[in-house]
């Protein structure tokens, strides 16, 4: 399958596929920069629940899945959507309602625990946490992590550094690897196989989709094998990891992508205002979310006028002078 | 702004953050005020100063003011647009580690310098619960030097965190070297009323200087915890040049400086 030559397929199906009930998932991007977030408004759509999420920086779409009640249990290290929700808003209520269980880790935790899946190594090491109250505090009880297998028996651990003093460190912190059963990204461009190229910085996405069973790609452009092999030094993602390829034109609308569109300031707003009252929120969903039947009908709710003042220059990559506020 | 008080308390506390910075440090950036500062040491009293993002953008021109770490306004003109691992292995590594000086904020700081930007209230239950770590736990745990920017108030200088997100001096004394850490964590604390310090062998704030107008015994009322104000000298005013450069220069629309 990781090595059919086409694996185009619509989103609906992608989703329908690889994303099932109490599936552990990692979504890429970083706050308000490439969510795939068409991918998670079909997620939500299809009300795919007891969702197991792992991330490390994550705003918009890790927000939207928490207010829909897709996501039961939560690994983060960041919750935060730029200026128009510093925290995020259906997050921070989940958690002060215990509605959801969650674990806190650093970005370097998590982008190490994703490395690690990557490599197939069972933790990592890093110098990052000592003393803090990411060490101590587990939101996974004991029983939970006996008797489900897939989490891990500790959220970390401590060792004495086996080499001696060497490199300057005393102990060290271990993080476990992740393996999620499907990560989903959105990226500039791919091809049929599923190779990819990202333009501007990638987070940690090439991590997630390396220690993942499967990987959906939604792409603004869909293109030629021969393109992307002119220029292999550019492309991060080679097919053999993925699964599925959807062309999904502005696929992380309204979260940016470097070198197409800017995030939308005024989008990111109304949704912060919507979630803060849950009559407010439910007439969101049922306007943005739940009464379009797909992202390109969502996009047509935003408009063209919108989406024009989103458009990136092509010199900077972003929208140069966007009203922001 | 009026006559008696040329500047506004943002506008000191960017400047005695900037003021921090050296010519050849690598500044590890938020957004709003404290990449302000970054921009404002990079045009005034250190020009060789590079500002770098824990997302992997390095040295972006910043055009424009990024909202976010993840704003495409980073990605532009970087030295290198690379990943989260390389943005943290570029500070946990000594080699590059060394230089690199953070800017921080919190929610909550004790008198040792350990921050909280998790929530307030039980962990579990929180009555408020904040986004988290992102890179703060991991840059206070690796770097020598890190400004903490506060807003001075009596609940944010607790004696006990709420949780203890980034750690500082930890318990004090040698706690930190205790615990595996290697030294660092908040080194200078820049607030609306002053600039705050730690003891080398306590590990204990001290106030260092109090800002023109501001009382000491004003900074101690705003602070939950004893706080020695017995070294504190009066910190030398924002210059004009400096004014000028931060007000005409680095954010000449106010997005940040209102």
């Amino acid at each position: 399958m990781e090595n059919s030559l086409n694996k185009v397929m619509p989103l609906k199906k992608a989703i329908k596929t690889f994303v099932k009930t109490g599936a552990h998932i990692s979504i890429g991007g970083f706050t308000i920069n490439r969510n795939p977030m068409a991918a998670v408004y079909e997620i939500i759509r299809q009300k795919i629940n007891d969702l197991h999420l792992y991330a490390h920086s994550n705003g918009m779409g890790l927000d939207e899945l928490i207010g829909a009640g897709c996501i039961s249990k939560l690994e983060i290290a960041y919750a935060g959507n730029g200026k128009a929700a510093p925290t995020c808003i259906c997050f921070a209520r989940a958690v002060q309602n215990n509605t959801i269980l969650f674990e806190d880790y650093s970005n370097y935790m998590m982008s190490l625990r994703f490395m690690a899946g990557a490599m197939g190594v069972p933790f990592l090491p890093t110098l990052s946490g000592f003393g803090s109250d990411i060490l101590t505090k587990w939101g996974f009880s004991k029983s939970m992590r006996k008797e489900d297998s897939k989490i891990v028996n500790k959220k970390l651990a401590v060792v004495d550094n086996p080499f001696g003093d060497w490199a300057g460190a005393s102990k060290v912190v271990l993080v476990p690897a992740i393996n999620p059963d499907v990560t989903i990204i959105h990226v500039q461009m791919a091809d049929a196989m599923g190779t990819c190229s990202i333009q501007g910085l990638t987070f940690s996405d090439i991590e997630q989709v390396k220690a993942s069973r499967h990987v959906i790609v939604t792409c603004e452009k869909l293109v030629e094998k021969a393109e992307l092999r002119q220029n292999p030094d550019l492309n991060q993602i080679p097919f053999i990891h993925v699964s599925a390829v959807c062309h999904v034109p502005m696929g992380a609308y309204p979260t940016a992508v470097f070198g197409h569109y800017d995030y939308d300031s005024q989008y990111l707003r109304r949704f912060a205002l919507a979630a803060k009252t849950t009559d407010k929120f439910k007439e969101y969903q049922a306007d943005c979310i739940y009464g379009v039947k797909d992202h390109e009908a969502f996009l047509k709710i935003i408009g063209q006028k919108q989406i024009d003042k989103i458009t990136a220059d092509p010199r900077t990559g972003y929208s140069v002078n966007m009203k922001r506020d | 702004m009026n006559k008696d008080h040329p500047y506004t308390p943002r506008e000191i506390m960017t400047i005695m953050a900037a003021r921090e910075i050296k010519n050849g440090d690598i500044v590890f950036s938020g957004t709003g005020i404290s990449m302000l500062a970054a921009m404002a040491a990079k045009n005034i009293n250190a020009p060789e100063s590079v500002i770098f993002f824990e997302t992997g953008a390095i040295d972006s021109l910043l055009e424009e003011l990024p909202f976010a770490v993840s704003d495409p306004r980073i990605m532009y003109w970087a030295a290198a647009n690379s990943q989260l691992t390389d943005a943290f292995t570029t500070m946990q590594n000594r080699i590059t580690g060394d230089k690199v000086i953070a800017i921080l904020g919190a929610a909550q700081i004790d008198i040792h310098g350990n921050l909280n930007t998790t929530c307030i209230g039980d962990y579990f239950s929180p009555d408020i619960r904040f986004a988290g770590s992102g890179g703060g736990c991991d840059v206070a745990s690796f770097v020598p030097r890190c400004i903490a920017f506060m807003q001075h108030e009596k609940r944010k200088f607790v004696k006990k965190l709420d949780y203890l997100t980034s750690p500082g001096q930890l318990e004090g004394e040698k706690s930190r070297q205790a615990a595996g850490l290697r030294s660092g964590g908040v080194s200078v604390v820049v607030t609306n009323l002053g600039v705050m310090r730690f003891d080398k062998d306590s590990g204990r704030m001290y106030l260092d200087k109090f800002y023109p107008d501001i009382a000491p015994e004003k900074i101690l009322e705003n602070t939950a915890f004893n706080m020695d104000i017995s070294k504190a000298t009066q910190a030398d005013p924002p210059t004009i040049k400096e004014l000028k450069i931060l007000r005409e220069e680095c954010d000449p629309q106010r997005l940040i400086l209102d």
